[in-house]
């Protein structure tokens, strides 16, 4: 067996431009494979790491009402639906695999609700409690935290995060400058900054509506001042920090498990409390790019097809080039199975090497995408296993019908031909 | 006894057409013996010795090697046949060219499941009985005529056959190459190697105990003592 393999090396070389030709079908069809499962790996890493690796592992839970989550600023407020109390706030963040969570009341892209001088904001203002910057990996930038005593005496204060601070106050530190919120008149006391700062990238529109509600900025005041600018009683949303990513699907059912045991809605209503899962959004997300890059991969198949073809016509010539060696293999005593298995080893050596050829020209290709085109590629090492493993499989699919037909040659015949 | 033929037959079919190429062939060869078989070309001389090595199959009549009927024997059993108890030396040497001399020696080997060691010793001897042992890593496109021609009979000899098969052993050789393949024979068959030779060369011929003469498909008895009574007068 190892001599076969031993002999068959030898062959290739000796036939060097006609093996690297056979091979090309091969060496293309695998290259492209593993150059597309390379880039679809690699965007995928990419997804779930934007997605989740930068939202600190937060699960957010909010009211939905028909699938949708439940507007506060066009709604009146839902009946049966009570205001979270802190005691809730506490079990919620001692359920299992939860590190910390945080109540807030918010209004998305707010027009023409909050203003500077004559600057308007359209970002996102939210009325937080203590442990909201905590939870979302936050930290004071600027100025101070919000204290308990801006809670206790609804004082008129905010902090800022940066890209809100710098639409607001351009080129100007907006400290103890006083903005407008729905014309109350309140003190900007601090600049929140991510801990862990990213930037995503952006190429296609799913990813831009992904992440533009965590670019436009946010105004934050304190949860007891909300009923200054919005309304009274507002439920709350909830984030829970979960101490691993595998932890926050788990930790989000159980949180809106816990939230919609409080709620005395009607049946119809269709008002609950339900996780707003990243990971999962991020599976959707990859899901989309498998299914479009699978195609591709179909395609990339065929090539390896022809490539199968190209290596059983070879083949044949090579059984008829080589059939003295066969008649006289025979005469020395041969059985027709060692025949067989000769040639059936060289296809199969063939395919193969076509194979890590082409794995290594995949990763080129990988390799040269991701610079141009500056996605990432992450190479998968069972796929690279798998397509060696095939093309050798490819090589004794086709190597077969060569091989039958060398084993089957009279040996008569074979040594009596020029 | 190595060797009997009883009432061989071999028609080929072209088309509707049957040829006989080979009738009522009787030959028996006895351990030691070294028998040359003469003839014209398309006498049948080949395909006698393909029946006789096995490689092809009589349509009628009764072969049997060392004891072993080879009626209805299966298509392995054959090949172990051909490895372990006939020897072959063609017209063309047909070596393998991608192999040194040392390895298409050790070849016939392989199919025996040698290791690689072994064979390679025991190949190293035949290349020592045959005079080459100078040319072990040469390739046959390196070797002379006759150098080839003498690895071919070590590949021969070197699974220990009990009937060494030479066809025409001479025939693309010149007449100074042909001596020492000859004076080879010789002596393998003084060391007691059995050995038939398919010749049309009466000198070549000479060098053999006993010459059967093949014509129009029949076999005629033993030419020999015609040989030496010429050789009395």
């Amino acid at each position: 067996m190892f001599e076969n393999i031993g002999l068959s090396f030898q062959g290739i070389w000796n036939h060097k431009l006609r093996s690297l030709l056979t091979m090309l079908g091969i060496i293309i069809g695998i290259a492209s494979i593993i150059a597309i499962v390379s880039t679809i790996k690699g965007t995928n890493e990419q997804i779930k790491e934007q997605l989740i690796g930068a939202g600190n592992n937060v699960v957010t839970v909010q009211l939905n009402q028909n699938g949708y989550g439940y507007e506060f600023q066009y709604s009146d407020l839902p009946d049966g639906v009570p205001v979270i109390d802190q005691q809730t706030r506490a079990r919620l963040a001692s359920l299992e695999g939860a590190v910390d969570a945080t109540l807030y009341t918010e209004r998305t892209y707010v027009d023409g609700l909050i203003y500077y001088r004559n600057t308007g904001f359209s970002g996102t203002l939210r009325g937080v409690d203590t442990h909201y910057f905590g939870v979302n990996g936050y930290q004071v930038y600027l100025g101070r935290d919000f204290a308990q005593s801006d809670y206790d005496d609804y004082k008129k204060v905010a902090i800022l995060d940066q890209s809100a601070a710098e639409s607001l106050f351009p080129g100007e530190n907006p400290l103890g400058k006083t903005i407008e919120i729905r014309s109350e008149p309140f003190t900007v006391v601090g600049v929140v900054s991510l801990t862990s700062s990213y930037e995503p990238y952006i190429s296609t529109y799913e990813e831009y509506y992904t992440y533009v509600g965590n670019d436009s900025g946010a105004v934050y005041i304190p949860s007891t001042c909300w009923q200054l600018v919005c309304q009274y009683d507002e439920p709350q949303t909830v984030d829970i920090q979960a101490a691993t990513t595998d932890d926050m699907t788990s930790v989000g059912q159980a949180a809106a498990k816990l939230l919609n045991s409080k709620l005395t809605v009607s049946e119809d209503s269709d008002l609950a409390y339900s996780s707003n899962d990243v990971l999962e959004q991020a599976e959707q997300l990859q899901q989309l790019a498998n299914s479009t890059n699978q195609q591709l991969v179909w395609i990339a198949s065929i090539s390896l097809l022809v490539g199968g073809i190209g290596v059983m016509n070879i083949m044949l010539v090579t059984v008829t080039e080589r059939t003295r060696e066969i008649g006289l293999k025979k005469a020395v005593g041969a059985r027709k199975s060692r025949i067989l298995w000769q040639f059936l080893t060289e296809a199969a050596v063939l395919t193969s090497l076509g194979g890590v050829i082409g794995v290594l020209a995949g990763i080129g290709m990988a390799q040269v995408v991701s610079q141009l085109s500056g996605s990432p590629t992450a190479v998968s090492v069972p796929s690279i296993v798998l397509a060696v493993v095939f093309s050798m499989f490819i090589g004794i699919l086709f190597g077969l019908m060569p091989a039958v037909k060398a084993a089957n040659l009279n040996p008569i015949d074979a040594l009596r031909r020029e | 006894m190595v060797l009997e033929l009883r009432d061989i037959c071999k028609d080929y079919t072209r088309g509707k057409i049957v040829v006989p190429v080979l009738e009522n062939i009787n030959l028996t060869v006895e351990e030691g013996e070294y028998i040359a078989i003469m003839g014209p070309s398309g006498s049948g001389k080949t395909t006698l010795m393909n029946l006789i090595g096995c490689l092809d199959q009589p349509t009628s009549g009764k072969r049997i090697l060392k004891g072993e009927d080879l009626d209805g024997v299966s298509d392995n059993r054959l090949a172990d046949i051909r490895n372990r108890q006939i020897g072959f030396v063609f017209q063309n040497a047909d070596l393998l060219p991608g192999l040194t001399a040392l390895d298409n020696v050790a070849l016939p080997l392989i199919y025996r499941g040698v290791r690689k060691k072994a064979r390679r010793a025991r190949a190293r001897e035949m290349l020592e009985l045959v005079g080459l042992e100078d040319r072990m890593d040469h390739r046959p496109n390196q070797l002379s005529g006759g150098q080839c021609q003498r690895v071919a009979i070590a590949r021969a000899m070197v699974g220990g056959p009990s009937l060494l098969l030479a066809d025409e052993p001479t025939g693309a050789l010149d007449t100074k190459s042909g001596g020492q393949i000859m004076e080879l024979f010789h002596h393998l068959n003084a060391s007691g190697v059995t050995i038939i030779m398919i010749t049309h060369a009466p000198e070549v011929a000479s060098c053999a105990q006993k010459i059967y003469l093949i014509r129009d498909g029949k076999i005629d008895a033993d030419h020999s003592s015609e040989r030496q009574e010429e050789g009395a007068q």
